[in-house]
């Protein structure tokens, strides 16, 4: 690697976990790259986090173990990370956390060079999202639907399925209409060697490997490598959305491998930390991330995010989900309870939303009833859940007919219009379909959310669904 | 001697720690200076004074700055340009024309891309109302500029002159750098007078006395109008979890509510949200004028991946505007979402700082600058004698929808008006998701002879009426979750079937419906006279006839009772009264046939 502004110093005055100091520096800019040679030539690279007249902390990526104060040497390269973009030579390939090659092919040399860090984008310059992706999954489709150039992170727990949830979006996602270019950069933090490899075969079958770029940065790989993943991973998407007009669809997994590792330089640095320890600026951080999603005037493409996120403890309120809430347009929450019980994908509806449904379904879009039935759909399903609070108390029997049809439209919704099997893809109309064959097991005056036309027009068509049972339990 | 030659040297760089600055030799700067950095020309404010060293804010991306860099100070504290040309347009939170931006070097935001906040070239047509020889004071009016097709834009006295007009301009068109008029104050002294002034951020502007609001600031949104309603120059907070309808509220409330012109703040909040506010405004029509939202409208947006401290900067930046066109006698709502990514911004600031941090990392003054944000609220009397007003919406985001954290409990202290989004409710897409348990208004007592006057009813008697039946109702869901409601006597019955009457079918409101979208006040009355109607002729029937509950629920008009919001806009009124007819026809006949 070229020795950047030359600048060479001996010796570390201090180490301590990631970071590094060094003393007697001159011309160092803030964010700057740094290469630490120890003395036995390995070399590690590294971030300028803090500079004054004398000393800079430098973060290293690859940590410090085994360096030594005296004889490592620091190379200060007088740029920020910076990263070569160019279609050809990253599609269908797989680096390491910092984008170096995992395979057998070589760094990318032609194309720009990118600072990884981005700019933000002009909200003057934002095309507002609003084309529905059909992804074939009815819980995500017909009541948390998914618009391209959204962020529409998963949260999951430990042990749940939330690759599989993500490999099946991947799989089936498309466009109502039109063929486009399309792309997918997945970036792994901290992920286990298995779940890499399941999206690695998953890609592979479904044949879409040679749309894929990976960057991996694994559960044993250091850990403060994982802030710079995601970065580069999403500097490779703006290229291909913004230059190249591609439509790109960003997995990153696991976003609380990445909060954790910002969380272990925070208090390095000796920082006053906020709640449960993390650093006060986690909410700008992410959105650093986060906001790299969405379509621009300037180009064709979009940049679609699905962050994974395993919660800890199951518990949303947690800052990492509560902070990435905040951020992104909406979540799919992945639910122990509808796992247990045998619900795939156990995707819990009530505490998911999209954002941007709204603007993305309805009349020319998906189709006019959309709206109205999630809602319908929403409220009963709400209703649902009281009302089994209640019959665990007071039992069953005690219900009034009509709580018992709600509990009963509650087991049909559950396992008829929530579970799917993986490669089930449901066009959007079998979805919406399937949502009023289980809405119209309520007699029309209970259903307040739909208009009266639209039970007539939907509702009660003979034809209405393309399963065997038809929906005239209401009459 | 040392000390002697270090004053001639320049400030320069220091210490870079992210959006902050140490900067040495920094004798000449002055507190809350606005400076520029190097020859990138990056924007920042001095925040701290210590012995030679100052603490610079930078409102820009820092990443490759070095130490030893020149820092020059501006000579004037952060200021915004205040003058024709400002509605329907967007600004960072520093000012900066981010339409401009885009135009000149495209979708992305880079450094040092200093903007003149009002366009320099446009021609704005004058007209003067003083003559030469006039002696003005400080706020009054010498010219006017049609800013928009509604919005007259009064050219005053900036806030600091005072003195005799020597020359005013004649009728006809004007940039805002041509001079209008000069004025000769006490000391002899000539000051030009433009279109525009400038107006430090962290400052108040003045006015000649505080008045009480009176008159609620009219939204179209039944929760809010009805029962928590806000006064024109008054205070409100929306704080709720991600995904409780903050945004949808604060957006319904910028398109609906009836002020002459609107702040919107988008502050450390998503991109995609902006694109979609600018994208909607053009389009909707203000329902009192009828002409596009966005010529009543100032945005500010400084989206989440921008700049830090930039968005700090926002709340003043958006405040200011507000108290300028509040100068003008109009009456302003400033929407501030979120403040809890402002206070965030503090913090983080503060972090880097190294002060000692109080409440979950917030700096101990937190609590004083939120209540001087709220406090730049208020009706007024001008000092041109109009009466003029700022209302303030400020949402807070709650971490974990937990309402007891610092931001939300100071916010409390300084608002008057809270309206509660509660996550439950939410869940169960029933929106707006304002708890009407937990929130409250201040203004209740002073907005109701408006209501009286309006309607021909006596509001507070109508509101309280149903709050007394939603907070029974309350106490009868803790029994009903427990043993259901089947075993709740027949009197209690009817007040949980009641309660649940004014829930769906007046609390709740769809922002998306085309109709829903707005109530107008007779419609609000209207439609709590017909449910409550429908209460009281339940609790009747049932207890003088002995009719049970569910014989009741089956009347047709409880269906019409439903609809009635999303099919009849209001400005109508006899559908409403039709159905009140029904209602007491079909009771009449239940009664006769149960008999």
């Amino acid at each position: 690697m070229p020795a950047g502004s030359g600048l060479q110093y001996l010796g570390l005055f201090r180490v301590q976990g990631p970071l590094i100091f060094v003393k007697g520096i001159k011309n160092i800019g803030f964010g700057e790259m740094a290469e630490v040679v120890s003395s036995e030539g390995e070399v590690r690279l590294g971030r300028v986090l803090s500079v004054s007249e004398d000393l800079a902390i430098v973060e290293l990526f690859e940590g410090t173990a085994g360096l030594s104060a005296a004889d490592s040497r620091v190379r200060f390269l007088g740029r920020p990370f910076e990263y070569r973009v160019s279609a050809e030579e990253v599609l269908g390939r797989v680096f390491d956390g910092l984008g170096r090659p995992l395979d057998e092919g070589p760094p990318p040399i032609g194309g720009e060079v990118r600072n990884i860090n981005g700019l933000p984008i002009n909200p003057v310059a934002r095309v507002y999202p609003q084309d529905f992706i059909q992804t074939g999954i009815s819980a995500i489709d017909g009541l948390n639907a998914l618009v391209r150039g959204q962020k529409l992170p998963i949260f999951s727990g430990s042990g749940l399925p939330h690759a599989q949830v993500a490999a099946q979006i991947v799989r089936q996602a498309r466009l109502l209409e039109g063929k486009e270019r399309f792309a997918i950069v997945f970036a792994a933090m901290g992920t286990k060697h298995e779940e890499a490899q399941f999206f690695r075969k998953d890609f592979e079958e479904s044949g879409s490997l040679k749309n894929v770029v990976m960057f991996l940065n694994l559960a044993d790989d250091p850990s403060i490598e994982r802030l710079i993943t995601p970065r580069v991973a999403l500097t490779v998407a703006e290229h291909l959305a913004f230059e190249e007009n591609m439509h790109v669809l960003v997995i990153l997994t696991d976003m609380t491998n990445y909060c954790e590792a910002l969380r272990e330089v925070a208090t390095s640095k000796g920082e006053v930390p906020s709640r449960k320890g993390y650093p006060g600026y986690l909410y700008s951080d992410l959105a650093s991330i986060y906001e790299r999603a969405g379509r621009i005037a300037t180009a064709k493409g979009s940049i679609t995010q699905i962050p994974i996120l395993t919660m800890p403890d199951d518990d949303i309120t947690h800052p990492i989900p509560d902070l990435t809430g905040y951020i992104t347009e909406g979540q799919i929450v992945v639910d122990r309870g509808l796992f247990q019980k045998g619900i795939y994908p156990p995707i819990n509806v009530l505490p998911s939303l999209s954002r941007l449904m709204s603007d993305g379904i309805g009349s020319g879009r998906t189709r006019e009833d959309h709206q109205n039935l999630a809602a319908q759909l929403y409220a009963l399903y709400a209703q649902a859940k009281r009302v089994e609070r209640l019959a665990s108390i007071i039992g069953e029997e005690d219900l009034t007919p009509h709580d018992r049809l709600i509990l009963n439209f509650s087991n049909e919704f559950e396992s008829r219009f929530i579970k799917q099997g993986p490669y089930d893809n449901r066009t959007i109309l079998e979805t919406l379909d399937l949502g009023w064959e289980m809405v119209m097991m309520f007699p029309s005056r209970d259903l307040t959310r739909v208009k009266p036309d639209e039970i007539q027009k939907y509702g009660l068509r003979k034809d209405a669904s393309q399963l065997p049972e038809t929906s005239d339990q209401a009459s | 001697m040392q000390e002697k030659e270090d004053r001639v040297k320049e400030a320069t760089i220091a210490e870079i720690n992210g959006p902050v600055v140490k900067v040495k030799q920094a004798y000449r700067l002055s507190m809350n200076e606005m400076v520029v950095i190097g020859e990138a020309k990056l924007l920042g404010e001095v925040i701290e004074l210590y012995a030679d060293r100052a603490t610079v804010q930078v409102y820009e991306d820092t990443t490759g700055l070095k130490p030893g860099t020149l820092v020059h100070g501006q000579g004037l504290p952060l200021f915004v340009e205040l003058g024709p040309g400002i509605i329907g347009h967007i600004f960072d939170g520093t000012q900066r024309p981010l339409s401009v931006m885009y135009k000149d070097s495209g979708p992305f935001i880079r450094k040092g891309q200093a903007r003149a906040a009002l366009d320099r070239d446009k021609a704005w047509p004058f007209k003067p109302k003083r003559n030469s020889g006039d002696t003005v004071s400080p706020g009054q009016v010498i010219g006017e500029v049609e800013e928009t097709d509604h919005i007259v834009h009064q050219i005053m006295v900036p806030p600091n002159l005072n003195g005799r007009l020597t020359e005013i301009a004649a009728e006809g068109l004007y940039n805002v750098e041509q001079r209008v008029a000069l004025l000769e104050d006490k000391n002899g002294e000539s000051h030009e007078i433009k279109l525009y002034h400038r107006w430090p951020v962290r400052r108040i502007r003045p006015y000649q006395k505080r008045i009480a609001p009176s008159e609620p600031l009219f939204s179209g949104q039944r929760v809010i109008d009805f029962f928590f309603s806000l006064a024109k120059g008054g205070t409100a907070a929306i704080p709720g979890g991600f995904g409780t309808g903050k945004t949808i509220t604060q957006h319904q409330l910028s398109k609906w509510a009836d002020a002459d012109i609107v702040v919107y703040i988008g502050c450390g909040e998503r991109g995609n949200e902006m694109a979609g506010v600018l994208m909607d405004f053009p389009k909707l029509l203000d329902p009192r004028s009828g002409r596009p939202l966005i010529e009543r409208t100032i945005f500010i947006a400084n989206t989440s991946d921008m700049p830090v401290a930039a968005r700090e900067a926002s709340i003043y930046t958006g405040i200011t505007i507000a108290e300028y066109y509040r100068d003008m006698g109009y009456d302003v709502a400033l929407m501030a979402d979120s403040t809890s990514r402002w206070a965030e911004a503090l913090r983080e600031i503060s972090g880097r700082l190294e002060e000692m941090p109080a409440e979950e990392g917030f700096p101990a003054y937190l609590a004083s600058r939120l209540a001087g944000f709220y406090e730049r609220a208020g009706a007024v009397i001008t000092h041109s004698g109009e009466t003029g007003s700022v209302s303030v919406i400020g949402a807070v985001s709650p971490p974990g929808s937990d309402f007891s954290e610092p931001v939300t409990q100071h916010t409390k202290r300084y608002v008057s008006t809270f309206w509660a989004l509660d996550k439950e409710l939410a869940s169960a897409r029933y929106f707006p998701a304002i708890n009407y348990l937990n929130s409250y208004s201040g203004y209740v007592e002073s907005v109701a002879p408006w209501w009286n006057k309006k309607a021909d009813v006596d509001w507070i008697a109508l509101r309280s009426q149903a709050l007394a039946i939603l907070k029974e109702d309350a106490r009868l869901m803790n029994i009903v979750k427990l043993i259901g409601e089947d075993a709740l006597p027949d009197d209690q019955k009817v007040i949980y079937r009641g309660a649940r009457l004014i829930k769906e079918d007046f609390l709740q409101q769809s922002a998306f419906d085309f109709i829903d979208t707005y109530s107008p006040p007779g419609k609000q009355v209207l439609m709590l006279q017909i449910i409550l109607k429908f209460i009281e002729r339940m609790k009747e029937t049932v207890a003088d006839h002995r009719v049970p509950v569910y014989r009741i629920m089956e009347l047709p008009v409880l269906e019409e009772m439903e609809r009635m919001k999303y099919t009849f806009k209001g400005d109508d009124l006899s559908p409403f009264k039709e159905i009140l007819t029904r209602l007491e026809k079909q009771f009449d006949e239940l009664v006769k046939r149960e008999a």
